[in-house]
């Protein structure tokens, strides 16, 4: 069904653009776009390649950060109380806004990475601070009557028990870290620095070269959809034999 | 202490010397939480050797509370609780809660293998401890499977395997069937008997059900709320077959009464309109 509705929409644009004959500099025919893609395929590739980079990067940096301090959160409640506010300050403050500091701070390509970073960082780690702090009361009880250490309550019930919440902050994580990562290499671009994908966007835009730019987003759109899907596959897999979130619909 | 072979004598009979002696002692035991409720105030009970204990009592009596004191779960804020035996020599105690409270991310095999894996036995020297609570149980053919595929008194059953296979020689049991449907119960009440008879082990079990009680123990401690404590105790002869025809019986029925009216009179209402279902 999606696939039908998506047909629909590139044959309406078909029309569109053939019907009122416009010229490839106000909206180019599907077509167009997707000759430039192939035309342009080698410098747009490149350009992936560097986005693509910088968000996997940001991605780990905040699956590690994140995770190890969602740990040292919950196991002192004053060092959550104490932190937490800074992480939110970083979260609430737009990236984009912070972006220009970093690049007067930092080298273009690390200022990138560091702005991705930022944005993904958070959901990873109030997720896990969440899911490590979600334990069935009854099962802490049992683990005490059972004589457990604290790093056995740790890797046997506290792990487990936040892993559904951590895929899925990885999940908004994921598709937070290329917007960051896209934000920040649009405010370095305009500086006249970068490479990634949303430099080519900029740059089509001030060459007036409409396909490209249409080429560079849908490669974008696609980053972003491919990055949303491994990661629900991933969930999938880890959690499929036990937790509700994986189940079978038709059950 | 965890080896296959380490098989207690059958209770149920006079044979044991220990049997029906204290194995714990509650005196003038009071528990208030930090909201300032009382829960518990001047409780006194023994729990004998190998003794099928019921506490019966409405909801909120305190009778969890006073469960969670015997597993040394909580504090209490008064009195004292003396164990028969020094703390090296005492068995472990096996807890069933009233959820099945099985870890969803882990089989069968690997939930009832949690209690000893906490005290550091690998799944290999396990095993046959784990197969056998699972036999005892019913479950011998699911040890893969994983608890969101299991019914709730399968769940249960593997709580109670969980609960076993460390061999407790004291096992409490706080309302574990209460969201059982009534076929299921029945069955679990018949298993339960069983298993106790097998194992000889102690069993305080914590219940709102008359029926249940009078079926299950050989002795019922009957609650009154606000603030939780001993209200009348009823001893039930332990040597009557349970099975079917005495769940049928008017000698059932007699002392289902004589506790429906006890547990009336404990709510303080009167005792007249507590009649039988």
């Amino acid at each position: 069904m999606p696939l039908v509705v998506g047909a629909v929409v590139v044959v309406a644009w078909d029309l569109l653009v053939r019907l009122n004959n416009l010229p490839p500099y106000v909206l180019p025919s599907p077509e167009a776009v997707l000759a430039t893609l192939v035309k342009d395929w080698s410098v747009l590739f490149a350009s992936l390649l560097v986005t693509l980079r910088i968000t996997v990067l940001a991605l780990l940096a905040a699956v590690t950060g994140g995770g190890l301090l969602a740990l040292v959160f919950a196991s002192a409640r004053i060092v959550e109380l104490s932190l937490f506010p800074i992480a939110v300050l970083l979260q609430v403050t737009p990236i984009i806004a912070i972006a220009p500091l970093m690049l007067i701070y930092l080298q273009p390509d690390t200022a990138v990475l560091v702005c991705a970073f930022i944005v993904a960082f958070f959901p990873i780690l109030s997720n896990t601070t969440m899911g490590l702090n979600s334990v069935d009361p009854n099962l802490r009880d049992l683990f005490a009557l059972s004589g457990a250490s604290r790093l056995q309550s740790l890797l046997l019930l506290r792990l487990p028990a936040a892993l559904p919440y951590f895929l899925s902050g990885l999940r908004i994580a994921g598709g937070l870290a290329l917007i960051g990562a896209i934000v920040a290499e649009i405010a370095a671009g305009s500086a006249g620095q970068g490479s990634g994908l949303a430099f080519r966007v900029v740059e089509s835009a001030y060459r007036l070269n409409i396909p490209r730019m249409f080429a560079a987003l849908l490669l974008i759109s696609l980053t972003g959809i491919f990055i949303h899907g491994a990661l629900s596959l991933l969930s999938w897999l880890a959690l499929r034999r036990w937790h509700e979130s994986a189940l079978d619909p038709g059950r | 202490m965890t080896g296959a072979g380490d098989r207690r004598p059958v209770g149920g009979g006079a044979s044991r010397g220990a049997h029906g002696d204290p194995i714990l002692t509650l005196r003038g035991v009071g528990k208030a939480f930090d909201n300032g409720v009382t829960a518990l105030s001047g409780l006194d009970m023994e729990i004998r050797d190998g003794e099928f204990l019921s506490l019966l009592g409405p909801s909120g009596c305190g009778k969890s509370t006073a469960l969670r004191l015997i597993a040394g779960l909580s504090a209490p804020t008064s009195g004292v609780i003396d164990h028969a035996r020094p703390a090296a020599e005492r068995h472990s105690i096996g807890f069933v809660f009233q959820e099945p409270t099985l870890m969803p991310w882990a089989s069968v095999f690997g939930n009832v293998h949690l209690p000893l894996r906490l005290k550091g036995q690998s799944r290999r020297a396990a095993e046959p401890a784990i197969e056998e609570a699972l036999e005892r149980v019913g479950l011998a053919g699911f040890r893969d499977a994983y608890p969101r595929e299991l019914s709730g008194g399968m769940k249960m059953r593997v709580s109670i395997a969980r609960a076993l296979v460390t061999r407790p020689s004291l096992l409490l049991m706080d309302e574990p069937f209460a969201a059982l449907d009534e076929i299921t119960r029945f069955k679990l009440n018949n298993d339960l008997l069983a298993l106790w008879k097998q194992l000889g082990c102690t069993v305080v079990f914590v219940t709102h059900s008359v029926f249940e009680s009078v079926f299950l123990s050989t002795r019922i401690l009957v609650f009154r709320a606000r603030p939780g404590q001993v209200a009348a105790e009823i001893a039930i002869d332990p040597h009557v077959p349970r099975d079917e025809a005495f769940r049928t019986s008017a000698d059932y029925a007699g002392m289902c009464r004589r506790t429906s009216q006890a547990l009336a009179a404990a709510m303080g209402e009167s005792a007249g309109g507590g009649g039988l279902a």
